[in-house]
C-alpha cells in the first residue's frame, strides 16, 4: 500500500461526476426500503427480494463497476497515470492500493447501505441484514478486483463490464444452474446465506466453493492487473 | 549516466515507427529533432520504459529500461501530454511526486523544485487553472523534485510564452552544464540550436543525423536547393545560370524557371549579378523547398546512400 497513490485515487474518483452514481445507486436502495416500509411490507421475504434482486444482484454489480474501473481507466485514459507509474514503486504495489481503494469504496457505498435497508425493514431478524452485509463485501472485493483487471487491460473497460454485469451476472448467472458456480453474486449470497438463517433465502453455491473462488478471482484480478501494468505502454499522439 | 539505444526498432502493426536506431546519450544536453510523426516520442518513451522495443535493446548504464521501475530513481520524466491531476495545487502535485520518491524531506525538495521553475507565486492553485505554459513548468518541477541524473522531455517549449522558454532553456543548459544527461525532443532546429550540444535528427523513424549544431546546420544548408525564378526573359537567364557550376540543373516550364543549385552561397551571390549582366529583370525569386519536412528527407537520403 502507498498512501501518496491512495489518497490521489481518492480525490480522483471522488472528484468526478460518475461518484454521483456511487451515492444514487445505493440511495436509491435506501429509498425502496422505505416505500417497502410505508406500505407495511416489512417482512422477510420482501427484504430478501429486495436484496438478491437490487442490492446483490444490480447494484453491487454496477458499484463494482464504477469503483473498481474508476480508480484506473480514466487516468490511463488521459495519461495522468504516468505520474504514479515514472516513480520508483512496484508497478504491482500501485495495482494493490487502487485495488484496497476500490475495495473501500464498495464497502462503504454498498455494504453499509445493504445493511442499512435491511435493517430498515426488519431489523436484524434472520441475520438478513449482516448476512447479505457481508454477502456484499466480499462481493464488492471481488468485483473491485475484476473491474480493475478490466480497466487495466482493456479502454473499453465500461462497456465490457456493463455487457458482463447485464448478460453474464443477471442472466446467466441467474437463469443456467451451472453458471452459477462462476457468478460473483452467487458467491456473495452464499456469504450471505452463512450468517442469514431466512427460510425465504437458500443459496445456491456451496460455501466450499465460494471461498477458493473469491480468493482465487480476486487475489489472481490483482496480480494480474499489477504485472499488466508493469507493460503498460503509451503510444503517444503519433 | 548513458542512455544507450542498440539497434531498436518499434513498430506497430505493420507500420514501423522506429526504424534500426543506435545512438548513446551522454552526459550534456542532446537535442532530438524531427519532424512531427518522425517518431521522437516513440523514441523517448522506450527510454523512458514506457514503450518496450520490438527489437534492440534500450538500457540505462548497462541496465534494462523496460519493466524496471528502479529506473525511476535516475530519471525524470517530463511527457508531452499536458493531463496532470488537474484537481491537485502546483504544490499537492510536486510534493506528491517527492513523497514518490521516497524523499527524506519531501517537502524541501518539493519547495526547491517550484522555486526551479519560478512557479513559487501559483503553487497553491489548482493545476486545472494554470495556463499551458505553467503546466509544463509543474511538470518539469516535479520530474526535478528527486535531481534526477536524467531527464527526459517530450517536446518541452511547446505552449510556452517566450520568457518562459528562455527560463526553461537556461534551466535545461544549467542541468546539462552540472554533468546531467539531458534529452529533449522537438521539431524546432531553433530551439534545439539554442539548448543542445549534440543534436540526433530523426526522420520517419531513421537516425538521420548525428552531431552537434554546426555540423546540421552545415548539413542543412550544404545541400542542392531548388528555387523557381520567374523574371523579364526565362530563356536568356537559364542560358547565363547554366554557364556557372553552381547551377546543376536548370529547367524552363510555363511557370518561369526551376533552378537546382548545387552550391547555395555562390547561387545566392552569381544570380544577381547573372541577370544585370544580361539584361534580364528578375521578377521574382522563392525557394521551392525551404521546409523542414524536405531538409529532413535530405539528410535521410544522404544517411542511406
Amino acid at each position: 500500500m502507498n498512501s501518496v497513490v491512495a489518497g490521489i485515487t481518492y480525490r480522483a474518483v471522488l472528484g468526478r461526476r460518475r461518484v454521483l452514481l456511487l451515492i444514487l445507486l445505493p440511495l436509491v436502495l435506501i429509498g425502496l426500503a422505505l416505500i417497502l416500509r410505508a406500505v407495511g411490507s416489512t417482512d422477510e421475504k420482501a427484504t430478501v427480494t429486495l436484496m438478491q434482486v437490487y442490492a446483490i444482484g444490480t447494484m453491487l454489480p454496477l458499484l463494482g463497476l464504477i469503483a473498481g474501473t474508476g480508480t484506473i481507466a480514466p487516468e490511463i485514459d488521459d495519461g495522468t497515470i504516468i505520474h504514479l507509474l515514472s516513480k520508483p514503486i512496484s508497478r504491482p504495489m500501485i495495482a494493490i492500493t487502487k485495488f484496497a481503494v476500490a475495495a473501500s469504496l464498495l464497502a462503504l457505498f454498498a455494504a453499509v447501505p445493504t445493511f442499512a435497508a435491511s435493517y430498515l425493514l426488519i431489523r436484524n431478524e434472520a441475520g438478513i441484514a449482516s448476512g447479505f452485509a457481508l454477502g456484499a463485501l466480499i462481493g464488492g472485493i471481488a468485483y473491485a478486483a475484476v473491474f480493475l483487471l478490466l480497466g487495466v487491460i482493456t479502454r473499453h473497460a465500461v462497456t465490457i463490464g456493463i455487457i458482463y454485469a447485464v448478460v453474464w451476472e443477471s442472466l446467466v448467472g441467474g437463469l443456467v444452474p451451472g453458471a452459477r458456480n462462476f457468478s460473483i453474486q452467487q458467491w456473495a449470497q452464499t456469504f450471505a446465506g452463512q450468517i442469514s438463517t431466512s427460510d425465504f433465502f437458500k443459496p445456491t453455491v456451496s460455501i466450499g466453493f465460494a471461498i477458493p473462488a473469491v480468493l482465487i478471482v480476486t487475489i489472481g484480478a490483482v496480480l494480474w492487473a499489477g504485472q499488466r501494468l508493469r507493460s503498460l505502454s503509451l503510444t503517444g499522439d503519433e | 549516466m548513458n542512455i544507450e539505444l542498440a539497434q531498436v526498432s518499434r513498430w506497430y502493426g505493420n507500420v514501423v515507427a522506429v526504424n534500426d536506431v543506435t545512438m548513446t546519450v551522454g552526459p550534456g544536453v542532446t537535442g532530438l529533432l524531427g519532424p512531427n510523426g518522425a517518431g521522437k516520442s516513440t523514441l523517448l518513451h522506450m527510454m523512458a520504459g514506457f514503450l518496450a522495443p520490438s527489437t534492440g535493446t534500450a538500457t540505462l548504464d548497462g541496465r534494462p529500461i523496460w519493466r524496471n521501475h528502479q529506473i525511476y530513481r535516475s530519471i525524470g520524466l517530463v511527457p508531452e501530454r499536458e493531463a496532470v491531476y488537474g484537481f491537485l495545487t502546483g504544490w499537492q502535485f510536486v510534493l506528491s511526486s517527492a513523497r514518490l520518491h521516497r524523499l527524506p524531506s519531501p517537502e524541501d525538495a518539493a519547495a526547491k523544485a517550484l522555486a526551479m521553475v519560478e512557479m513559487e507565486d501559483a503553487k497553491d492553485r489548482r493545476i486545472e487553472t494554470y495556463s499551458k505554459g505553467m503546466r509544463q513548468r509543474v511538470k518539469v518541477a516535479a520530474a526535478l523534485v528527486h535531481d534526477p541524473q536524467v531527464l527526459l522531455l517530450d517536446e518541452p517549449f511547446n505552449g510556452m510564452d517566450p520568457r518562459q522558454r528562455l527560463h526553461l532553456m537556461d534551466l535545461v543548459r544549467e542541468l546539462g552544464a552540472a554533468g546531467r544527461t539531458i534529452l529533449f525532443s522537438s521539431h524546432i532546429l531553433e530551439e534545439v540550436e539554442r539548448v543542445a550540444q549534440q543534436i540526433e535528427v530523426l526522420v520517419a523513424g531513421r537516425h538521420a543525423a548525428s552531431g552537434d549544431f554546426r555540423e546540421i546546420r552545415r548539413r542543412m544548408t550544404d545541400r542542392p536547393h531548388l528555387f523557381h525564378v520567374r523574371s523579364s526573359d526565362d530563356r536568356r537567364l537559364a542560358a547565363a545560370l547554366i554557364a556557372d557550376a553552381s547551377s546543376g540543373a536548370v529547367s524552363l516550364g510555363e511557370e518561369g524557371l526551376e533552378v537546382q543549385a548545387v552550391d547555395f552561397r555562390r547561387f545566392t551571390w552569381l544570380l544577381p549579378r547573372v541577370a544585370r549582366d544580361a539584361g534580364v529583370t528578375v521578377w521574382q525569386l522563392s525557394p521551392a523547398d525551404e521546409d523542414l519536412e524536405s531538409v529532413f528527407s535530405y539528410l535521410i537520403s544522404r544517411s542511406t546512400r
